[in-house]
């Protein structure tokens, strides 16, 4: 498929009709959704007709958005109005929500065509899109390994060209951990940049919806549409969405780039490379190298896998099969609870919700929960310091390229600790992008990842742009 | 910190609603144990004085003009429910046996 940027020129200039570029991402997915597993859904129906609008609306002269005629994928933990939504969790097999996210809302305003919802881990809790209740989704650069998680499904429908665009949330690295795996951008915006009205909560203060594409331009123009305060979102940041496509080309000439040991230490050896190779790229366009230590970084694995579940725990009680999907009956209210989740929720849903409900129950609250939210205020200062000292900073966005099937289900721990790169910007509600940055010895992408302060996408964007073109992506 | 029992795990599933069998009450108490045993490396910390942050931004209270807005139709949202009477959600009986 042609770019998001590409297409929505093509769109708006009548030069292909939204239909024609919808009509070639159907076959698309047709062709090789069975075999991958992306797509849980696929609204034919709904998109033909939004892409006939679209087009009409072209002939009529009007203004059709920037994202005119854009295919996009949504991660399945995001409503649609009447479009199955299941988390990939069969508690909520079947259920059509009443209403859209905001996000999606944005996205159709801006003349994108949402064309179907793609698999996760179940409630986005995982890493390989192995915990999905309705079977994995295998990656289209190498059909032996995963996608990564939990945006496992976003991250291959751009991979397999079925979409240019896609939407994820990141609650601990589940955008960028899978675009790294497939060879894309995936950014995980400032928490609060983009309302979360409409994302089926994981753990409320870490998740942030973003976009997974092929290119730096199609990343930054999808996030300024979905960006911006929206009243829905009480955690929503009260201003406007930033510029961001204006300053792709800005550079990074005279900022300073911090090398962190933390987020490169463990790596494979041709991810360390990798991100060597980044610091000479960023070097030569002018930019400064500083070597940095933050040691606090270690810590965060720690301080979120009780953060995320105890939050996990408290928003998955909702589920107790009275107001909306699976119920499985039994004599009384509570029995039907225990039966309801018991039966529609898979292992590692449950192994999140038994740790967060420990990590704050009665005589553990104090050692485990409270413990945790101080390492984050740690983790935060330590952001703090590192910026006093650099612009951005620069490290490794997993510690190896995309890995087989079945190698980490049986040993939750290794799985948690793919997301060791990730999970500080989520903790200190921080900007980060993951970019492709050659190739591995299998043959697979490795991905590297920028961070920076609290709104400081447009310069994160800058940089990555400046190592997409070297690596070859002018 | 004190260390993971079986019996801790068998509390937690019944607070959380959550039937577990005895296989499953043994492969959970060594997988949340070594989670919880890689936390530990959080107890050599000194955090004394250290404020807790349960949010990334300071959060404030969001409020707004108390009056009348649109909000979801409720037919549309009883037609969701698993079983509905009256334009009620209906449940189980929530108390014991009648006398």
């Amino acid at each position: 498929m042609k770019s998001v940027r590409q297409t929505a020129l093509d769109v708006q200039h009548g030069d292909a009709s939204a239909l024609s570029v919808l009509e070639e991402s159907l076959a698309r997915i047709r062709a090789r959704n069975e075999e991958l597993n992306v797509f849980l859904y696929v609204d034919e129906e709904g998109a033909r007709a939004a892409a006939n609008a679209i087009d009409e609306r072209v002939a009529r002269g009007e203004n059709v958005g920037a994202l005119a005629g854009v295919p996009v994928a949504l991660k399945d933990n995001l409503c649609q109005t009447n479009i199955p939504t299941t988390c990939s969790s069969k508690i909520l097999e079947g259920w059509r929500p009443p209403y859209s996210a905001t996000v999606v809302d944005r996205l159709v305003v801006a003349g994108a065509v949402p064309v179907g919802k793609t698999n996760l881990d179940e409630f986005a809790m995982g890493s390989s899109t192995e915990n999905s209740a309705f079977g994995p989704t295998r990656n289209p650069l190498d059909t032996s390994r995963v996608p990564g998680g939990s945006s496992g499904g976003s991250a291959a429908a751009v991979a397999a060209d079925m979409t240019p665009l896609a939407l994820g949330s990141d609650t601990g690295g589940s955008i960028r951990q899978p675009a790294a795996l497939c060879g894309l951008i995936g950014v995980k915006p400032s928490y609060g940049l983009v309302s979360r009205y409409g994302l089926i909560a994981f753990a409320s203060s870490l998740d942030q919806i973003g976009p997974l594409t092929k290119t730096v331009t199609d990343a930054a123009m999808a996030l300024e549409v979905i960006a911006g305060h929206d009243p829905l979102d009480s955690t929503s940041l009260p201003e406007p969405s930033p510029s961001l496509v204006a300053h792709v080309e800005d550079g990074v000439a005279g900022k300073r780039v911090g090398v962190v040991r933390e987020l490169i230490d463990g790596a494979d050896e041709e991810v360390v490379a990798a991100v060597e190779r980044a610091v000479e790229v960023l070097k030569e366009a002018g930019a400064t190298i500083v070597e940095l230590s933050v040691p606090e970084f270690r810590l965060g694995l720690s301080a979120y896998y009780l953060i995320a579940p105890a939050e996990a725990s408290s928003n998955l009680a909702r589920f107790d099969g009275v107001r909306y999907g699976l119920r499985v009956d039994a004599e009384d209210v509570t029995a039907m609870m225990e039966a309801t989740r018991t039966a529609g929720f898979g292992d590692e849903v449950k192994r999140r919700i038994m740790l967060g409900t420990y990590a704050l129950s009665a005589g553990y609250y104090d050692a485990y929960y409270g413990q945790a939210l101080k390492v984050r205020t740690l983790t935060i200062d330590a952001f703090r310091r590192a910026y006093q000292e650099a612009d951005v900073l620069l490290g490794a966005t997993t510690p190896s390229v995309a890995f087989e099937f079945g190698s980490k289900t049986a040993d939750p721990m290794a799985m948690y600790l793919s997301d060791v790169f990730t999970i500080p910007s989520n903790l200190s509600g921080e900007p980060a992008i993951s970019i492709p940055f050659g190739i591995g010895e299998a043959g697979l992408p490795i991905g590297v990842q920028l961070l920076g302060p609290g709104r400081s996408e447009a310069q994160l964007f800058a940089g990555a742009r400046v190592l997409e073109i070297a690596d070859g992506r002018p | 910190m004190p260390s993971l029992r079986r019996e801790d795990v068998a509390h937690v599933a019944k607070l959380a609603r959550l039937t577990m069998s005895e296989s499953e009450l043994d492969k959970f108490t060594e997988q949340l144990g070594q989670v919880l045993d890689h936390a530990s490396d959080m107890n050599a910390l000194d955090l004394e004085g250290v404020v807790a942050t349960a949010h990334p931004f300071g959060l404030i209270n969001v409020v707004r003009e108390d009056e009348r807005r649109p909000s979801l139709d409720h037919d549309v949202v009883i037609a969701m429910a698993p079983d509905a009477e009256d334009g009620r959600f209906a449940v189980p009986r929530i108390l014991g046996e009648a006398p």
